[in-house]
């Protein structure tokens, strides 16, 4: 039983950090109706460049926490101005293809400057662990910081897009980029935005993984990438409370088969249960559904 | 009304008959000054391979208009069902032992299983429609890789030993879970390879020259409108997807059978991906444009490799740069105006032939 409650803290870390990535695809998705596969290659760019607040520079903590979230913004502007925003009115395949492009230069960039050894990586939000029910749980700091950080970036987020102007204006561009356009929505402006804010969470989140799983890699952030990107998909694609829902039953999921079917078989169980989902709800659990028109 | 059979099919195949020639005479090594590095000649077959890939894809992306990002699935499960059929006969009948049989036959199985493979999974993703059934795809190819990490089979005399998630058991290992296929006899040539990709393209080119060819390009363009007139939706897309997948399981038993030891990491959603990038590079439903992108994008990064380090960040800021200029609206404009004064030559030039 106590095995099983801390199975489950595990998975709902875990899958808050899935929820986290997830947020970002959701949001780009929404807005730009494009597969951002980049996106996970800027959680490792964050957690490389807390890393080296940490290493090489001492920083505190904080501070490189701080660094990373501007570096990672940065960065998501600047992706979207380069590489994306040319592309806006191209079909959504070469969209994609650049999008895989833009993934390809930042982990080529990050093996010339980092190389390819894994970096272990030191725990960013350590303060010792909790123990409970004479010492037969351990829930570690880690697990609570990422349980608190997805919960008060979800109330954030939830609150930004309700009552803020430049929330709404995100979700009217993505109901319909043209209306709200006519309304003087600044389209290009708000597209900007939803990148540096997806960006930004993708450095918390890089943080937040590695801080839990300390091993940094060029390639560390394709795999996580893959499986938010699922999560989205998972949780209804476009929707906050959709990333939320998505991110931590994948997580649960994934911990869960694990630990009770098998090791090996993690990840297939995950995909599995995507596609089981999908297949009865073809737009994910929280998803709207489209109606086509003849 | 009498059919004049389209030209530029023939151009294809007269194109890879050139380039298969000439890379027979680079390494028969008839002609001082023209040989094949060796690390060239290491390509040839892989080339072939991506070949096959990149057309078959372009089947489901291009002409059925259904974005894949799982074709490296079939391609692993083709390798794997090869390698195990060719082993088995190498082991259960060591006598009776022609080299080109256990390779022909081990590409048609290996086609066969990837073919029933793309069956199974065509059923569930093609109720999906659009981005949805790309993540669909991605997930299925991402669930047989872990698949084959848990497949253990050990041959014993004639008899094949099979074992999931268990690799206790009897006789000499061909599939070994996640260390894959050791020990295999390699088989693949670049002649088989070629051979290979002419089959490929006959059955491409004419399925896309068929009756069932315009009804997968009818559904591809107006779903609606299609199923209006009659034609059968998931017949026909299943027919492009399933071929699509047994031509890819073929390149993969063809690859399976080039190494002598291969493991399902070798076709993760990386490789997925870089035939994605083949098609797309190459031309959306352009059957040519698939074949020359792949072989230039195989040799390319042996190109590059005096660069050393900075060869794939190279290759990634080329590829951005082409999808760039390509969707540059400007120099489309300027393309088209280039295209339209040839094409009014080259019409003239008809004319008077």
């Amino acid at each position: 039983m106590i095995q099983f409650l801390s199975y489950l803290l595990n998975g709902i870390s875990l899958g808050s950090v899935y929820a986290i990535i997830a947020l970002g695809y959701s949001m780009v998705y929404g807005i730009a109706k494009m597969l951002n596969f980049a996106h996970g290659d800027v959680i490792m760019i964050g957690a490389y460049m807390s890393f080296c607040a940490i290493q090489y520079w001492s920083l505190p903590p904080i501070a490189a926490i701080l660094l990373a979230i501007v570096v990672c913004t940065a960065l998501g502007i600047l992706i979207e101005r380069m590489a994306y925003k040319p592309l806006r009115s191209a079909t959504s395949l070469s969209v994609l293809i650049t999008a895989i492009g833009v993934s390809w230069l930042l982990q080529n960039i990050a093996l010339l400057i980092w190389g390819a050894n894994p970096k272990s990586y030191q725990s960013l939000v350590s303060f010792g662990a909790l123990t409970l029910f004479d010492g037969q749980l351990h829930i570690t700091s880690e697990t609570f910081i990422t349980i608190a950080a997805n919960i008060i970036i979800m109330i954030a987020l939830t609150l930004f897009t309700g009552k803020t102007k430049m929330g709404k204006a995100m979700r009217a561009v993505s109901e319909d980029k043209g209306a709200a356009e006519l309304m003087g929505i600044n389209v290009n402006a708000t597209i900007s935005m939803t990148f540096a804010i997806g960006s930004g969470l993708a450095a918390i989140a890089g943080v937040l993984l590695c801080s839990a799983y300390p091993v940094l890699m060029p390639t560390t952030g394709s795999m996580p990438g893959i499986k938010a990107f699922t999560a989205a998909v998972f949780g209804g694609i476009g929707s906050i409370p959709g990333a939320l829902i998505g991110g931590i039953l994948l997580g649960l999921i994934e911990i869960m088969g694990k630990a009770y079917v098998s090791t090996e078989l993690g990840d297939a169980l995950v995909f599995a249960v995507l596609i089981i989902v999908l297949l009865v709800k073809p737009t994910g659990l929280l998803g709207k559904k489209i109606h086509e028109k003849v | 009304m009498k059919y004049k059979k389209p030209s530029r099919n023939f151009i294809t195949y007269a194109m890879v008959v050139v380039v298969f020639l000439l890379c027979e005479l680079a390494l028969s090594g008839a002609i001082d000054g023209f040989k094949m590095s060796r690390s060239l000649k290491g390509q040839l077959v892989p080339i072939c391979v991506y070949i096959v890939m990149a057309v078959s894809l372009n089947l489901t992306v291009g002409i059925s208009g259904e974005l894949s990002l799982g074709h490296a699935g079939f391609m692993s499960v083709g390798a794997f069902s090869g390698i195990l059929f060719s082993q088995f006969l190498l082991y259960a009948f060591p006598d009776v032992n022609l080299e080109i049989v256990r390779l022909v036959g081990a590409l048609v199985f290996g086609g066969l299983i990837a073919g029933i493979s793309g069956v199974l999974i065509g059923i569930p993703v093609l109720r999906l429609r659009g981005d949805y059934l790309a993540i669909v795809t991605l997930a299925f190819g991402e669930i047989i890789r872990n698949l084959i990490n848990c497949i253990y089979f050990a041959i014993e005399g004639t008899s094949l030993n099979f074992g999931f998630l268990n690799p206790n058991i009897a006789g000499t290992m061909i599939i070994n879970g996640p260390m894959g296929a050791t020990g295999i006899k390699k088989l693949a040539t670049f002649e088989v390879g070629f051979i290979l990709v002419i089959f490929t393209l006959i059955v491409v080119l004419n399925l896309i020259n068929s009756r069932s060819g315009r009804a997968i390009m009818a559904i591809r363009d107006n779903r609606i409108a299609a199923e209006s007139v009659g034609i059968n939706v998931t017949k026909y897309r299943m027919l492009a997807f399933v071929v699509s997948a047994a031509l890819a399981g073929m390149a993969g038993a063809l690859y399976g059978l080039n190494f002598s030891q291969i493991q399902a990491v070798k076709f993760k959603f990386d490789t997925s991906i870089l035939v994605l990038v083949f098609v797309v590079l190459g031309g959306i439903g352009n059957i040519r444009g698939s074949v020359i992108a792949a072989t230039v994008l195989t040799v390319l990064p042996e190109m590059l490799r005096e660069f050393g380090n900075y060869r794939m960040l190279i290759y990634a800021i080329v590829l951005i740069l082409v999808m760039l200029a390509s969707n540059n609206p400007m120099l489309k404009s300027m393309l088209e105006s280039i295209k339209g004064k040839f094409f009014k030559k080259s019409a003239k030039e008809g004319d008077q032939a």
